[in-house]
């Protein structure tokens, strides 16, 4: 069974702690400027948004690569980058329709979420539940059960 | 190691920026932050010094654990002799730019010297620059944000500014960052004002690495995340009401000073509290609270996120301030509201955005306005000298001040002198309700006698942020106990002074302090720090922090004497609530301080002291 990143705009508060732990899983270094996910924080209406990549399955990214430096993860569904065969030219981070894929100055290649091999440390690190790690099938769970509770068909006690 | 060993000194009469290896041994001695930046302050700056002269210097220094994943470590605190009070200033901040400093190298700046014209330091990793402020002079600091981010094309900079206010040299002119985080007290934006340094804009891709024991740190870091989750008042009461939680609290039990410190319970302050922020408005059917904000790292997230009426009078047809921003904590909703007798929620945000638009503080500005107000009522200062009535409880005079103040206008010069200075031009020294030139903020020492010493001994002047004794005499954090009596107040005050020190030399917040002890942030700097970080070394570092800023003071003119309340509080008894009839024993608790401290019987540091501390050199 494939999970998903879920990201729920309206429970983050703009803490950053999902960009350290993404920098530290991969870099080993605290430091949001090397993140996969990035917060945005929309301060004229107050609301704080988390993005990162989605893992579509028709994967922009993945086709426009020409060496083939994207691979897809069977077990989780992420389209993995892999360092040693990129070439830094940079293709993906065009044809990318939501802007995930970047280029990392210092290594000379692109990043992009790759679910930590099932471990997204954003969602550990995430204190408020606004990123987390479910069911592919059923990202809208939580949501769905938020509306059913207002469905108040019950008989009065 | 999480130092980052590298400071940049700036000379702002030269125009030149140098990097300098950190002091490694001071490190081990001080911390970080508050500590360090004290002692590099101390080392190089004449304590007689003119606050606002060139030969006074201006430090933005960070912790060891600034930037990291450690809980709430987004602080940066800002250092300099303060204009207001003329005492060792220490003004913390959070939001996001400590951190972004961090990440370019830099653990500290000093700032020294005046620049001959208006400059903005720009750092983008190890390169450092002065570059003229010409766009940027005579904006507020929500303008500067935007200009310089759109001058350098970088959306992700992160810009600490002052305002108007701080070009004006009002005294407590405030340093802002992130729109509205600010190193609040004291007027440290004045003396940045003065030295023609408009701002600091940072961007670094750096960040911090190399912690001592990685595994360690991020075990000890996520050990007392779970600590503030756990606990009722850092997991729940922060993040829902903010500090605004002790509004009808502290007014309950008779602790919130009122129009001037006259009263101690304010009747409107239900309509200015949490709970307020929380009810729907009858005009649109919003809530002024829209959601709660975290500062960088942090788990608590108290911050609050504002939205004024836009139907109410101060915004009428200004939408420029429609918009979310920073709305009222505790102590600014107190000095704009109580402070002043003003109940209207929405009058209060307007004047708390405004604040931080040009930079100043809400605790000295709103409790100066009631003492302008309470000289008003006295006859002491007439309609004429203003333009208008300076009535009690009007929202109408509240927020045309802060207006005025913000950007130097007519009356607001007088308020921008402080409530020191104010109440000494018209005659009556004594209704300046401060200590060491600082205005007191939102409790009240009759009705808890602990913050009456804490004041009194406060190294920058009135402050609760030094000794914060509410927290067991309220709150009975970590113990209760009883606000109404002196027996014991010296040593729980020495106790939160020393610790308070260390956690603000660390690069964290310290509103962790509702949940944490020393013991919960000890294995956090064991695990990033070179060195011993014991209990033991901690005790010693805060207690020789606090010493070093006491010798500071001393050596700047301040005696005894200074170590004072005004006379009301200790001769004029609290007229209601369950503090009725006590007047602050603070002449009860001083003698007995300054023992358990080992200073004179006239708060000198003796000898033996300085030797135990490493501070008789």
């Amino acid at each position: 069974m494939q999970k998903s990143l879920h990201l729920d705009p309206a429970k983050c508060t703009g803490c950053l702690q999902c960009e350290m732990a993404c920098s530290y899983e991969n870099y080993g270094v605290f430091n949001p400027a090397k993140s996969r996910i990035k917060v945005f924080d929309f301060h004229e209406t107050g609301r704080k948004v988390p993005y990162t990549c989605t893992q579509c399955d028709e994967a922009w990214c993945l086709h426009a690569c020409p060496v083939e430096a994207i691979k897809v993860d069977a077990a989780t569904g992420a389209k993995v980058v892999l360092e040693a065969v990129c070439v830094g030219c940079k293709v993906c981070t065009v044809a990318c329709p939501f802007g995930t894929i970047n280029y990392v100055q210092e290594t000379g290649k692109v990043q992009k979420c790759d679910l930590c091999g099932d471990h997204p440390a954003c969602v550990d690190a995430c204190p408020t539940g606004a990123i987390t790690y479910v069911d592919a099938n059923w990202t809208g769970l939580e949501r769905m059960r938020q509306w059913a509770a207002k469905l108040d068909t019950q008989p009065q006690a | 190691m999480a130092w980052q060993r590298k400071i940049l000194r700036v000379n702002l009469t030269k125009g030149t920026c140098t990097p300098e290896p950190l002091n490694m041994q001071w490190a081990q001695d001080f911390l970080g932050q508050r500590g360090l930046a004290t002692k590099y302050f101390v080392d190089e700056v004449d304590p007689k010094v003119d606050p606002l002269s060139p030969a006074n210097k201006l430090i933005y220094a960070t912790g060891p654990l600034t930037g990291t994943m450690a809980s709430t470590s987004a602080r940066y605190s800002v250092i300099t002799k303060g204009p207001l009070t003329g005492a060792i200033a220490c003004s913390n901040s959070g939001g996001y730019f400590g951190a972004e400093l961090r990440f370019a190298g830099w653990d500290m700046i000093i700032f020294e010297g005046k620049s001959p014209k208006p400059v903005y330091l720009h750092i983008e990793n190890d390169k450092a620059e002065l570059l003229p402020a010409d766009e940027v002079w005579g904006k507020s600091t929500w303008d500067t944000e935007a200009i310089l981010k759109k001058k350098h094309q970088d959306p992700l900079m992160r810009v600490s500014s002052v305002g108007r206010a701080g070009e004006a040299q009002v005294l407590f002119a405030a340093v802002v960052n992130d729109l509205h985080r600010a190193a609040g007290r004291s007027g440290v934006g004045a003396v940045m004002g003065s030295k023609n340094l408009k701002a600091v804009a940072v961007r670094g891709t750096k960040g911090v690495g190399g912690v001592k024991d990685p595994a360690g740190f991020m075990k000890a870091a996520a050990t007392a995340k779970k600590v503030l989750a756990d606990n009722a008042v850092t997991g729940q009461g922060l993040p829902k009401f903010g500090t605004q939680v002790l509004m009808n609290v502290i007014n309950e039990m008779g602790a919130l000073p009122t129009r001037n410190h006259r009263d101690v319970q304010f009747e409107k302050a239900n309509r200015i509290s949490a709970e307020a922020m929380h009810e729907k408005r009858p005009t649109d059917g919003k809530a002024n609270l829209v959601t709660n904000q975290a500062c960088f790292g942090c788990t608590i997230a108290c911050g609050r996120i504002s939205k004024i009426d836009e139907t109410h009078f101060t915004v009428v047809n200004k939408p420029e301030y429609w918009g979310a921003s920073g709305g009222l904590e505790y102590e600014a909703a107190w000095a704009l509201g109580a402070a002043t007798g003003v109940g209207d929620l929405e009058a209060l945000t307007y004047a708390n955005f405004v604040c931080n638009e040009d930079g100043i503080d809400p605790i000295s500005f709103g409790a100066t306005v009631g003492a302008a107000m309470e000289l008003y009522d006295l006859g002491l200062i007439k309609e004429a000298d203003v333009g208008f009535p300076l009535t009690f409880g009007s929202a109408e005079v509240l927020t045309k001040l802060t207006e005025m103040t913000c950007r130097g206008e007519g009356f607001g010069k007088e308020i921008a002198l402080g409530s020191k200075r104010l109440c000494a031009k018209h005659g009556r020294p004594e209704l300046s309700m401060s200590v060491k030139g600082q205005e007191f903020p939102a409790y009240d020492s009759r009705g808890i006698q602990g913050m009456g010493l804490a004041y009194a001994t406060s190294n920058r002047g009135a402050c609760h942020l030094r000794g914060y004794t509410v927290a067991s005499e309220v709150l009975g954090i970590p113990v209760k106990t009883d606000p109404h009596v002196t027996e014991g107040k010296a040593g729980l005050v020495k106790a939160f002074q020393d610790a308070t020190a260390v956690f603000d030399s660390s690069g964290l917040c310290v509103f962790t302090t509702f949940a944490w002890t020393l013991a919960d942030l000890q294995p956090q700097l064991q695990a990033a720090c070179e060195g011993d970080w014991s209990m033991e070394k901690l005790a010693l570092v805060g207690e020789r922090i606090w010493n070093l800023e006491r010798q500071f003071n001393n050596a700047a003119g301040f005696t005894d004497k200074d170590d004072s309340l005004p006379k009301r509080l200790t001769t004029e008894p609290a007229k209601t609530g369950p503090a009725k009839g006590l007047v602050s024993g603070l002449a009860k608790m001083l003698p007995e301080y300054y023992e358990l401290r080992g200073w004179s019987k006239t708060g000198v540091p003796t000898k033996e002291t300085l030797a135990r501390l490493g501070l008789d050199a």
